[in-house]
Formats: structure tokens, sequence, C-alpha cells
């Protein structure tokens, strides 16, 4: 898997680098040069978050490119998952919460009042940091986003069960018990089971929040390898600790620091040459 | 070395004291049963399960229609108040948070304390005074209304710990709360459910004060909701009332079949919990 990776980042390596002027803490999001071309799936303008009295988030403005991964980076408590929970308004059952700015899925404010949250949140999958397989049977599990959403006829389940396990990397360590719990599971398989019933939907966007934090690194590197074989259908944003997990598997990478977005490029550009002094404190390990 | 001496003493002192407070807290349970058996052991034949009750004066006959009364009130009782002791129990753990919650969760407590025969009375009044007719609507109203606040707490209890990340993940893939709670966090916690419903049964199972004047007595057998209904806890009643000696016989021999009703439920209730335990966990 490893092998893959690397010689991804060599060729993208090989080919010109863009060099864009350091950013600046940007109010609007701003250009990355590789981006042109690509379409923006979701992009946030300006987003405030307030925890009651307590802000969260300062003027986010970030743009998500598709069928990419971005991933989010920064010390602890600097927002990061905050505002991947944004993305999906997870943040809404908590309660005393307030958002101020546009959060756009293809352009459409997710936030504005003729939003169905139900429908965005099938349209924006979320993968948690700590695996929570419903108490359910493996199919079931899988299953169980098709069904509440009247996804899939009933004769066809199976087959899209399938597809999902597959997409999932899981299909060949679990087709013969798919009948029995989800909590017998690895800690590992739980996680990618997770990923296949988020998948399953086939959601546009697929938030990841800290996925890998509590598997081991032969765990961590299938989940890595399959964000590279999901990126190719799905648009990935992940919260990661582990700045070698997000040189390895993104193309963009967002640097977080007490809230505010302290800097977006292309993750090579961002982990060799970053514009901004505190970053490269943070990835050289100075600090945090 | 003194020290130590007098350490040890002091410990084994207090394991002592330990041991004598359990000692102490299981002899009444002991006596309680050695004495339900050993009286109503000897009274306890074929034809009490199978026969009616005699008419005064005669000896012989049965409880079949009050043991029959007794599992048809928890049914009608059960009926009603496990869907709405669950359905409470969920809103208090999914939206209840707030001051309407708290009044609930309060009211719910109370109403747990409140002595039974307030309960009876307050379902006389309810289903009784309105037809003028002791029913077994009306004491399956009363247990029901006992058993309500027991399934409420437990419900909620035990949803609370139910990891919220179950919520949220199912919310993520497009679920909407009452969806969630409902295909999720309900079957997550269900064991739990179980065993507190079950509790619930057998708290009830035993009630007689509620019954009195709700359920009344009948000799005969009945499955009609609106006809007063037999139950073993107030047939004992009766029986144990009367001047007869061989009704206090056989009300010796219903105490211990309503003991061993009790007992079936509670071991039910520990079986269930650790089959769906099983289940779900491994």
């Amino acid at each position: 898997m490893t092998e893959t990776v690397v010689s991804e980042m060599e060729t993208r390596a090989g080919s010109p680098l863009p060099q864009g002027e350091p950013a600046s803490v940007p109010a609007t999001a701003p250009a990355i040069p590789s981006m042109a071309g690509r379409r923006i799936r979701m992009e946030s303008t300006r987003l405030n978050f307030h925890y009651g009295p307590k802000q969260a988030l300062w003027d986010i403005s970030l743009q998500i490119p598709e069928k990419t991964v971005t991933a989010f980076i920064g010390p602890s408590g600097c927002g990061k998952s905050t505002f991947l929970r944004c993305l999906n308004r997870m943040n809404d059952i908590i309660p005393d919460t307030r958002v101020e700015g546009d959060v756009l899925l293809d352009g459409n404010d997710v936030y504005g009042p003729g939003t169905d949250i139900v429908d965005l949140r099938r349209r924006v999958g979320m993968v948690f940091q700590k695996s929570n397989p419903f108490p359910k049977s493996i199919f079931e599990n899988v299953a169980y986003g098709l069904k509440i959403n009247g996804l899939a006829p009933r004769g066809e389940m199976p087959e899209r069960v399938e597809k999902a396990l597959r997409r999932a990397a899981l299909w060949d360590e679990v087709k013969d018990r798919l009948d029995t719990s989800a909590m017998g599971l690895s800690g590992g398989q739980q996680q990618r089971l997770c990923i296949a019933r988020a998948v399953a939907v086939e959601p546009e966007v697929l938030l990841m929040d800290e996925p890998c934090s509590a598997l081991d690194p032969i765990a961590t590197g299938k989940v890595e390898e399959l964000i590279h074989e999901l990126k190719r259908d799905f648009t990935i944003v992940i919260v990661t600790h582990n700045m070698q997990q997000a040189a390895r598997v993104s193309e963009f990478t967002a640097f977080f620091m007490l809230g505010r977005l302290v800097e977006h490029d292309r993750t090579e550009k961002l982990f060799t040459n970053p514009g901004q002094k505190i970053t490269e404190d943070y990835i050289t390990g100075r600090f945090g | 070395m003194n020290r130590t001496r007098r350490r040890k003493a002091l410990s084994g002192l207090v394991v002592f004291l330990c041991g004598a407070a359990v000692v102490l807290a299981l002899v009444p349970l002991f006596f309680v049963f050695g004495y339900v058996i050993q009286r109503g052991f000897s009274s306890l034949n074929w034809n009490f399960f199978t026969k009616m009750p005699k008419p005064v004066g005669e000896t012989g006959g049965g409880m079949a229609n009050a043991m029959l009364g007794t599992v048809y009130l928890i049914l009608v009782a059960g009926a009603f108040a496990i869907p709405v002791g669950v359905i409470a129990g969920v809103y208090l753990s999914e939206y209840g948070k707030k001051s309407f919650g708290s009044l609930v969760r309060f009211t719910a407590d109370v109403l747990n304390g409140v002595p039974s025969i307030v309960i009876g009375i307050f379902a006389y009044g309810l289903a009784v005074l309105p037809v003028k007719h002791f029913s077994a609507l009306a004491g399956g109203l009363a247990l029901g209304f006992m058993m309500i606040p027991i399934i409420t707490r437990t419900t909620e209890e035990l949803l609370n710990l139910v990891p919220g990340t179950l919520r949220e993940g199912a919310l993520a893939l497009g679920a909407t709360r009452a969806r969630a709670a409902f295909s999720v966090m309900v079957p997550a916690a269900l064991p739990g459910i179980m065993t507190g419903v079950l509790v619930a049964l057998a708290r009830i199972a035993g009630e007689t004060a509620p019954l009195l004047f709700t359920a009344f007595n009948n000799r005969f057998m009945t499955t009609s909701l609106l006809q007063p209904i037999s139950s073993l806890p107030v047939q004992i009643y009766t029986y144990a009332v009367s001047p007869y000696e061989d009704w206090h016989r056989q009300a010796w021999a219903g105490a211990l079949v309503l003991v061993g009703f009790v007992f079936t439920f509670s071991v039910l209730a520990r079986v269930v919990t650790r089959r769906l335990e099983r289940m779900h966990r491994t």
C-alpha cells in the first residue's frame, strides 16, 4: 500500500509544482492553482461557529474539489472536527450551537431553509473516530442506510450490500458470516464496516473524522489503502492527527489553528514549502 | 508488630460485620420461603391447579380461576403499560433533557412511590365508578399504572447507557431522530429494557391492594374484560381472612404458587438478558 502512495507522490512531484503566493489567513476561499478545472463539491464562506458563548470557528473559507482527498490537520481543539461536522450539520444535535456564514454543497446552501437535513446527510456521509457499528448483523448494518432512505428494493439489497462491502475491502473477510453480529468483528474490520455502511448509500462526499485513531498500524494501512480506492468515486474529507497520514492520503491539506484556517494548499506544497511560519513549526513538530 | 496485629484484627472484625449483615439480610428471605414452602407444599395438589373454588363449607377445590385471572390481568396491564412505558422512556432519553423532561421524570418517580392502594382508588374512580361495575379492565389499568413508571425509568436509564455515537452513526446515514431512536438505540438497549419489563411484571404480579376494588374477585372462570375477575393475591387474601381451616390451607398453597410466579419472572429476566446480551456482544 505504501508503495502505491509513494509512486503516486513521485508522479505528482515529477510534474511542475505550482508556485502560488504564500497564503495569508484567507477571507474568501483562495484559489489553489491545481484546483482549476476541478469541480468544487463543497465550499464554505466565512463560516463562524459557536458553542454557546464560546466561538469555535472564525471565518473559515474553504473549497473542497470533487474526487480528491482533502485532509484537515491541526492541534487538538483547533476546530477541524467541528468544521467537518458543520459540513453535514452534525452539530445541529448539540444544543446551544450557532452557525454563521455559508456552506455550499453543489452550490446550494446547506444551512438554507430549503435544505432537507436527512437528504443532506445521505449525500454527505460520515465515518467517525470510534467505529460505531450498530448492534445488528453485518448485513443489517450495511443495509441500514439503504433501507431507511428507501434506496433499494428488498430484492436488490444483497447485491447492494455486497457491492458496498467490496468497496470497503471487507467482503472476503465477512462474506461467510453476514448474519452474525457486527460486534464480533475486530476494530479495523468494524471501521471498514462503518465505511461500507457510509458508501452503501452512494454519498457524494464522505467525511472521515480521525478514522484511524483507534486502529493499529496494519488496520490503519488498510483504511488508507481504501481511501485511495474510494476517492475515484467520492469526494473525501479526512480529519487526522497524523501528519504522515495526511501526507500519504491527501491531495489537499488544510491546517487549522485556534479555530482559524491558517493555510490550505496542495499537500506536498504545504508539507515541503509551507507558506506560513506557524504551519512549518507545526509540521516539523516544534509544537502541538 | 503490635500495630500489624491490631490492623489484622480490625480487618477481621470488618469482614465479620459484613458477613453478618449479609446473613441478616438473607435470613428473612429464607424464613419466608421456607415457611411458605412448608405450609403450602402439603396443600398443593393437582386439583389445586385444575379445580374451581368449592362453595363455602365444602372442602377441596382449587384456584384455577385465580391463576388464570392473574395471568390475564398481567396481560391486560402489559398490553398498554409496556408500549407506553417504553415510548415514554425513549422520549425522556432522546428529547427530555429540558425542563419538561425533568417534570416528566419527577412525576414518574413520584408515581413509582405512590402506595398501590392509592393507584387502586384512582383506577376505581376511572374505570369502576362510571360503569358501576368491577372489571378485569379496571384491575389491568391499576396494575398497568404501577408498571409504567418502572418501565419508563429503566428504559430511559438503559438508553442513556447506549453510546451516543450510535445515534450519530444513524443520523449520518440520513435517519431522522425518531428513526435513529427506534431502529438503533432501542434495539441496542433491548436486553436491559426486557429486564426492566420483567422486573415490573414480577413487581405487579403479587399486588393485592390495587385489585381489591377494581378487578374484585370472581368465583367463576372468566375471560371477559368487563367482568370482575379473580386473581391469586386477592384469592389468598380472601381465604386467609376466612374462618375456615381448609381455606387457610389453600391460601398457603396459593402463596407458594404466587412466589413461584414471581420467582419465574425474575429468573426469566436474568436468562433473557444473558441471551440477548450474548447475541449482541459477540
